[in-house]
């Protein structure tokens, strides 16, 4: 779910034309908008703060097997929000799901891993040795 | 929970409208709203007591019910209300099979009579212009309504329920798509 939760849902459209399709699907609830208290801990003892409010998107569906499936996505993308939620509900199935790892959830986590890799590597291009003279000595 | 089903088809307008049928229904006790909105309520709830529930019930309010698993399933998912084992405990509570005593539920205080319960009655059927006369406010003359499947000493915690004013429960009855409420200053009669 984190996968789905990172991609955008043009992404996972794109992955899913690929995959074999999804179950037909009807909404519980949702695709809705609404907010949610993020919260940190603070302080020595760890005590709730409120951090602030995030835009979240939810939905839940409940394919024609009866398997429910839900997501929680950040921002306003109420596509991405259904598919993960699809995709949540057909990941359960033991048949469908190693084709639906392999085409949507392997390529959309590799994607991200090489996102982030190249985020680290330009970020690290700027780091700074504070402790120079220790190691030149 | 694969036995789950859509709640309100329009959660917005669904809530509203049946809001309004459910104001109507206070403010004209007795007379029959029609509520809409809900393709599939659970087993054993009617449309009506399904979308009083949704529209009445958040996480604010402890619901108490006997309706089965199915039911208190879907409640908790859509409406998000916690659910309690103790009828008197509830904020709202939903009967289906024999409903709890009156007396026993939560009546509110004299300083804070809205704090009291409200019961929701599925019934068998109802049916105005015959059967009890209804008299209080908000009916000009009186009022007939028939209610088939309330226990057969109703009346009786009625009277009861109406002596402890400004404390007592509100009730709504529900039969299939159809709710009639009765606030506790309504006088009941039998026919």
């Amino acid at each position: 779910m984190g996968i789905l939760a990172r991609a955008d849902g043009a992404a996972i459209a794109a992955r899913l034309d690929a995959a074999p399709p999804l179950p037909a699907a009807t909404r519980l609830r949702g695709p809705e908008t609404g907010l949610v208290m993020a919260r940190g801990r603070q302080g020595g003892d760890g005590a709730p703060f409120n951090l602030g409010e995030m835009t979240v998107t939810r939905c839940s569906v409940r394919d024609a097997e009866g398997r429910v499936g839900h997501a929680y996505v950040a921002g306003r993308d109420q596509r991405q929000a259904e598919l993960a939620a699809r995709l949540d509900a057909a990941l359960q199935d033991p048949v469908r799901r190693p084709a639906l790892l392999e085409a949507v959830i392997e390529p959309l986590a590799a994607a991200q891993a090489e996102r982030a890799a190249a985020m680290a590597a330009r970020a690290a291009a700027t780091k700074v040795q504070f402790f120079t003279m220790q190691t030149m000595r | 929970m694969s036995e789950l089903t859509p709640g309100f088809a329009d959660p917005v307008l669904g809530a509203q409208s049946c809001f309004r049928a459910i104001l109507e229904a206070m403010s004209r006790p007795g007379r029959l709203q029609r509520v809409a909105g809900i393709d599939q309520p659970p087993a054993p709830l009617g449309v009506a007591a399904a979308a009083t529930m949704l529209t009445l019930a958040d996480a604010d309010t402890p619901v108490w019910t006997d309706a089965g698993r199915a039911a208190e399933d879907w409640l908790r998912f859509h409406a998000g209300c916690p659910l309690v084992a103790s009828p008197a405990e509830a904020a709202f509570l939903l009967a289906t099979g024999r409903m709890p005593a009156l007396a026993t539920l939560a009546q509110g205080s004299e300083e804070e009579p809205h704090r009291s319960a409200t019961l929701i009655v599925e019934v068998r059927t109802l049916a105005e212009t015959v059967g009890w006369k209804l008299t209080g406010p908000g009916i000009e003359t009186e009022h007939r309504l028939q209610v088939a499947g309330l226990p057969a000493d109703f009346l009786r915690q009625w009277a009861a329920n109406r002596r402890g004013f400004p404390r007592g429960v509100d009730v709504v009855l529900t039969a299939g798509p159809w709710l009639a409420a009765l606030p506790r200053t309504t006088r009941i009669e039998e026919a």
